[in-house]
């Protein structure tokens, strides 16, 4: 998994609510035993039209947003569908850092597995970064992980809160289950534990 | 460094200024207890996982273990289920569709290299993960189940602890039975008084969505409680609790009581004999204790629950069938505005139009959430000696339920009623397998998703009841079940 620390780039504006991962990744693309290469496919139903040509309107087709590493989006973002394709399919776009002012669990927790940050925010913060967004290449946010801010273009600085151990694990790219593996000892008392206790389990 | 504690032997919390007395807890929290390995001091727990079930979609997760060169640690508690992908109609070729077949043989592969169990296609015991995991008894009280899949939460109707989770997730757990989690808050419905009748636990989670909103339980653990949750039976409890993700409810609960122990006594893989009694003993005080405290509480009145049906793209947009179609320009909240108008436009609704004005397409009667016997017995119920006027589709939730209802005679009405009764799987509602509602066409269905596209692109769906997707076959728009015998 690639490191996370800072990120400057330019934001996206999806003023929605509930941006469900079927949304991101519909399922069509799902049939596939590769995880790369899903990024033609984000938002595929906002994003072409009933021929695969794209629909101007969509913000991620408009010239200034086509290399956009960060989206801002309403309540919500990443409900339904477990599928990690969606932070796959976001990450092979080059979207890194997502921003909203809430986001469904599975979704959270899948986009720290994969080297994406979300952040969450109030609602007074949200319409201020999605203006900014708004304002397309000329606005660029400034994603600092390790002092947990987001710097406007206007100069001001939004602070986040992380959860101490995700943002470890995202600032130095480490793997899961090799830390899990560490407490094997512990995973082992417990078993034999839990066997006694309740063998029927 | 790490001052992480161990969970040794686990005693009762006493209360801090009466300290004889045991502190009142939560169902969730007793469950917590249980399954905790080690909790970091920033709150992380390592939590042990008693069930894992797989499907096909779990491909990711043992190919990230293949590279990685680890076995999965305990293939005795992991199950796997052929669902997502299968063919609901010819199967004796198997899947057609080249990438679908390959999911499906990838399963078997993995499972096989692994030593994993599968109920695949062909196996008697074949079905949707979460309808044949509970027949099957591997669904218990008290047991912490995961499943890279986010209905995962029905298994709650038991009084497990039991979450979807993604791929990596699922990868983690094959490796080391365990999976971190922070704790999450506690959430409790009550429903008090009964349902109406032809109101049914669908109605019931719809209308606990449309009050709490998509995100309304995000970060919660929800447990339900209440006269109208005791009364319902196993099946419609699954159904509520299913349906709890809509919610964005990490996971649901209901506290296991004598319906529950009744379900299971005798399944496949239910504790026999001396273990059945210790653990049905155990499992009696899997109850939130009475004065434990939630962080949040909501309150429904049974009574007051309508058949109720979803008009837009998202499960929140529910409302009474007896209701209109809403105006987005009343909302005053911008990004929610422009969310309802463009649902409004995809349905291809106009504001303020009657529900029961709304035309149907089609109708699919399936699904993780609403395919089980009961479901089947609602639906044959309303059609029998009625015509379906519109095409309907009647998959049934495993191969056991089929059989099933082969038995009673229910195929019988569905064929009669000119229904399809077709081969078990996940079929239309996750639209995987090929089987799809068409471009602009509008779908009544028991599934428990409308999103944009969900059955298909372009499809629009409009989730209810077994009874109102049937009500809706007959007539070939949105119905009031309770009315249908002065309609029809």
């Amino acid at each position: 998994m690639d490191k996370f620390n800072q990120l400057r780039g330019t934001a996206a504006p999806l003023d929605m609510i509930n941006i469900d991962t079927d949304m991101i990744i519909p399922k069509q693309y799902l049939k596939t035993i590769k995880r790369t290469g899903l990024g033609k496919h984000l938002f595929a139903e906002m994003r072409y039209d009933d021929n695969g040509n794209e629909k101007p309107e969509f913000a991620l087709n408009k010239p200034q947003y086509r290399n956009a590493q960060i989206l801002v989006a309403d309540d919500n973002f990443g409900c339904g569908s477990s599928r990690e394709h969606a932070p796959w399919a976001l990450l092979d776009f080059g979207i890194r850092c997502v921003i909203s002012t809430s986001f469904a669990d599975i979704f959270y927790n899948n986009c720290f597995k994969n080297g994406i940050l979300p952040i969450k925010v109030t609602k007074q913060q949200l319409r201020e970064l999605m203006d900014d967004a708004a304002k397309g290449s000329n606005a660029v946010l400034e994603i600092d992980l390790e002092h947990q801010t987001i710097g406007r273009p206007n100069g001001e600085s939004v602070t986040f809160e992380i959860d101490p151990h995700r943002k470890d694990c995202l600032l130095n790219g480490l793997d899961d289950i090799g830390l899990t593996m560490k407490r094997e000892s512990g995973i082992t008392d417990f078993e034999e534990k839990r066997k006694r206790d309740q063998p029927w389990a | 460094m790490d001052q992480s504690r161990r969970s040794g032997v686990e005693t009762p919390l006493r209360c801090g200024y009466c300290p004889t007395m045991i502190t009142p807890t939560t169902l969730f929290e007793k469950i917590w207890r249980q399954h905790r390995i080690v909790e970091r001091d920033d709150g992380q727990t390592l939590l042990w996982i008693d069930r894992h079930l797989c499907h096909e979609g779990s491909f990711h997760a043992f190919d990230k273990l293949a590279r990685s060169g680890r076995p999965v640690r305990r293939p005795d508690l992991t199950f796997a289920f052929a669902d997502h992908y299968v063919p609901t109609r010819d199967r004796s070729a198997g899947a057609r569709d080249p990438e679908i077949a390959t999911m499906i043989r990838l399963l078997g592969e993995n499972t096989a290299r692994h030593g994993v169990r599968l109920f695949g296609l062909g196996d008697p015991d074949q079905g949707i993960v979460h309808v044949v995991a509970p027949e099957l008894g591997l669904t218990q009280p008290g047991l912490t189940l995961v499943c890279g899949d986010s209905h995962t939460s029905t298994h709650g109707a038991f009084g497990a602890l039991a979450f979807g989770i993604g791929a990596s997730e699922v990868s983690h757990v094959l490796a080391t039975q365990s999976l971190w989690q922070k704790r999450p808050r506690t959430l409790r419905v009550t429903v008090d008084g009964r349902l109406g009748p032809h109101v049914s636990a669908k109605d019931l989670i719809l209308a606990v969505i449309a009050r709490i909103g998509a995100d309304g339980a995000a970060g919660h653990v929800v447990e339900y409680a209440g006269e109208a949750i005791r009364a319902l039976p196993m099946e419609a409890r699954m159904t509520v609790c299913n349906m709890t993700i809509e919610a964005g409810g990490r996971a649901g609960l209901i506290a296991p009581d004598d319906t529950t122990f009744d379900w299971l006594h005798g399944r496949r893989y239910a504790p026999k004999g001396a273990d059945w009694d210790a653990a049905v003993a155990d499992w009696r005080g899997l109850v939130s204790d009475t004065g434990a405290s939630f962080d949040r509480e909501v309150r429904l009145d049974g009574a007051s629950i309508a058949p109720t049906v979803t008009w837009g793209t998202s499960p929140e947009n529910a409302v009474p069938v007896t209701d209109r179609v809403p105006d987005p320009e009343a909302e005053g909240d911008p990004g929610r505005r422009a969310t309802l108008a463009a649902a409004v436009d995809y349905m291809g609704l106009i504001p303020g139009m009657p529900i029961t004005d709304i035309t149907v397409d089609r109708v699919f009667i399936g699904s993780c959430t609403n395919a089980r016997i009961e479901d089947l017995r609602i639906a044959a119920g309303v059609l029998k000696g009625r015509r379906a006027t519109v095409p309907t589709m009647v998959v049934p939730g495993s191969s056991a339920v089929k059989r099933q209802a082969e038995t009673e005679g229910l195929d019988r009405v569905f064929i009669d009623a000119g229904a399809e009764w077709l081969e078990s799987g996940c079929s239309m509602c996750a639209a995987t397998n090929g089987d799809m509602v068409a471009p602009g066409q509008r779908c009544a269905s028991t599934t428990n998703r409308n999103f944009r596209g969900r059955q298909g692109p372009g499809a629009r769906t409009h989730l209810m009841s077994p009874a109102m997707a049937a009500a809706a076959a007959v007539t070939g728009r949105i119905t009031d079940v309770r009315l249908l015998g002065e309609t029809a």
